[in-house]
């Protein structure tokens, strides 16, 4: 019997995985057990209520999908009226996403959210700080502190920075969340690109800029993970192109406590679920006991010295 | 848990038949579960299509339902060959399996009581509406369906429809019949003889308009089935929207899963 359990600070999930914001919804429960999940991870609100971003919104690649989407929001209202009680019949952890404009909205949006049936607060810090000329808070390792500030001051609720992987080094804004007081991180959002159609030499986004997820991040943003387990002491969770078992256990090797899955959801719906049997069967396969000693358990290198090489 | 049941699925589908129907348009024919025969007019599924010569679509396609033929266990489908995602499927040969998602979407909603159907539609829109064509027939209601095409070898569905039992009319790019002054006199000749209690449409911008237009002279309600570029078709990643007008604001909307289907007075042209 293996043990899937995992420890993101004070909560316990009863496996590593979870969705990525804003790739889960109500609607999944039409389609398979969202009990078998580790946590529910909702859409990232803000305190307004947001149409989102004019069409196109999405382009397609051959391993990878942008996205422009703007998040669409309808304000912690129907949040705490309609979700919270909605996801109450299920067992995982909610954990709520948020975002807004300013320090100040941060922290006060989530001491509204912080109600009976949320777990946990993700921060979504890869949107445009207005007081500081619109770069994103999580681009600004200062900004990236003070949010986490002041959210953890107006709520109890566990706190996870969800990083943007549009930054030169990233461990900086990691030791700056932890600074902050971040309970988690969420190691990455999605890379900042654009297309362009020839032929009508239009952008194919209607944003023009975007959000790049699926496969073909993986490596980045497992360096990422990498680099961020050896910059600070709090739990990792990794996100960027999870489609397998086998990218779920690579994020744990190189640091992860637990990893989200976003795009592959929408190639499969049940891709979470292939996910979790897929870790059960590896460690019944590697006897691997607990799915928590895979965490930053990748080996060294093997060694090769130029000199051996002369005496074979 | 085990027993669960879940209204949406993905499957493995066998493929009954893909057989070309001109230059253009194939019909697909698979061997479809229970979950997917509870499919309803204007319904879709997400299907995973095949990749062909080095070009494999990330992403699912969107295929609305041409039938469900509830005696031989079969879901159709009939499509445009035109991007990707359907040359793909063109490939599809009887013995394959295509992986579906669904049913998915809100179709049409007709009214118990209602006696003339119009259905105005172009090309492979009639596809959309045949299922809607089939069940108002068999709830009582006469159906008329106007099919508009370039030419003669590219009308869609004739056969079918008449055989549901739908009286049909086609109009014609080649000899200008298709035009919208023409087209617009016969659906209120139409009216004139039975009155219309329902107008449906897909296809065309030009007949939504005027299916707009006539629904809100002569008081009948009008749906629509649209199209849009899909992520996940459930409602879950917000990438397929339309802008929409109400009473109150102009708003987008998925039309993943707050249609495909919508009232043709809330549409607006982009």
């Amino acid at each position: 019997m293996v043990d899937l359990r995992v420890q993101i600070g004070s909560l316990t999930l009863e496996n590593p995985i979870m969705p990525g914001s804003g790739t889960f919804g109500e609607q999944l429960a039409s389609v398979l057990d969202v009990n078998r999940l580790g946590a529910l991870v909702t859409k990232t609100i803000t305190a307004d209520i947001r149409e989102g971003n004019p069409p196109p919104r999405i382009a397609e690649f051959k391993d990878s999908v942008l996205w422009s989407i703007g998040i669409p929001s309808k304000g912690p209202v129907h949040y705490v009226e309609t979700l919270v009680p909605f996801y109450r019949q299920f067992t995982p952890p909610l954990v709520a996403s948020i975002s807004a404009d300013t320090v100040e909205q941060f922290g006060e949006l989530a001491a509204r959210i912080s109600v009976p049936g949320v777990k946990a607060i993700e921060a979504n810090i890869s949107c445009p700080n207005l007081k500081k000329d619109g770069n994103a808070f999580a681009m600004d390792p200062e900004a990236t502190e003070q949010v986490i500030r002041a959210m953890k001051s107006a709520t109890a609720l566990p706190v996870w920075a969800k990083l943007t992987p549009n930054v030169g080094d990233i461990t900086v804004l990691a030791r700056a969340a932890e600074a902050g007081g971040a309970d988690a991180l969420v190691v990455a959002n999605a890379m900042l690109a654009m297309a362009i159609d020839i032929h009508t030499r239009r952008p194919r986004l209607g944003r023009v800029m975007g959000g790049l997820t699926g496969p073909a991040t993986k490596p980045v943003i497992l360096r990422m993970v990498y680099q961020c387990a050896h910059a600070v002491q709090i739990p990792i969770i990794g996100c960027g192109g999870v489609s397998s078992a086998g990218d779920a256990i690579e994020y744990m090797l190189a640091g992860a406590t637990a990893v989200q899955v976003g795009t592959a959801s929408f190639l499969s719906a049940g891709t979470m679920l292939k996910v979790v049997d897929g870790l059960r069967d590896y460690c019944e396969t590697h006897h691997v006991g607990r799915i928590r000693d895979l965490t930053k358990a990748m080996v060294g290198p093997q060694e090769v010295r130029l000199e051996d090489a002369l005496t074979v | 848990m085990n027993g669960q049941v879940f209204p949406i699925s993905e499957s493995m589908a066998p493929v009954v038949s893909n057989d070309a129907v001109n230059a253009e348009y194939f019909h697909l024919i698979l061997e479809a579960s229970a979950g997917m025969q509870a499919a309803t007019p204007g319904q879709f599924f997400h299907l995973r299509c095949p990749g062909v010569s080095g070009e494999s679509p990330l992403l699912r396609r969107p295929m609305s339902v041409y039938r469900v033929d509830r005696v031989r266990g079969h879901v159709e489908f009939l499509y445009k060959v035109t991007g990707a995602g359907t040359r793909g499927l063109a490939t599809l040969q009887s013995g394959d399996s295509l992986d579906v998602f669904g049913p998915l979407g809100r179709g049409f909603q007709m009214a118990p009581e209602t006696r003339h159907v119009l259905l105005a539609a172009r090309g492979v829109g009639m596809a959309t509406m045949a299922p809607l064509a089939e069940s108002a027939q068999a709830a009582g209601a006469r159906v008329t369906a106007i099919l508009s095409a370039r030419s003669p070898e590219f009308l869609m569905s004739n056969d079918y429809l008449k055989s549901v039992g739908a009286v049909t009319r086609a109009v014609y790019d080649a000899d200008g019949s298709s035009d919208m002054p023409h087209v617009e006199a016969m659906i209120t000749a139409l009216h004139a003889e039975q009155p219309i209690d329902l107008l449906a449409t897909c296809g065309s911008n030009r007949l939504l308009q005027l299916v707009k237009q006539l629904g809100a002279r002569f008081g009948i309600p009008g749906q629509v089935a649209l199209e849009q570029h899909m992520g996940c078709a459930i409602g879950m990643c917000f990438c397929c929207v339309r802008p929409f007008r109400t009473a109150e604001k102009v708003t987008y909307r998925r039309v993943c899963c707050e249609g495909p289907v919508f009232d043709v007075q809330e549409t607006l042209s982009w």
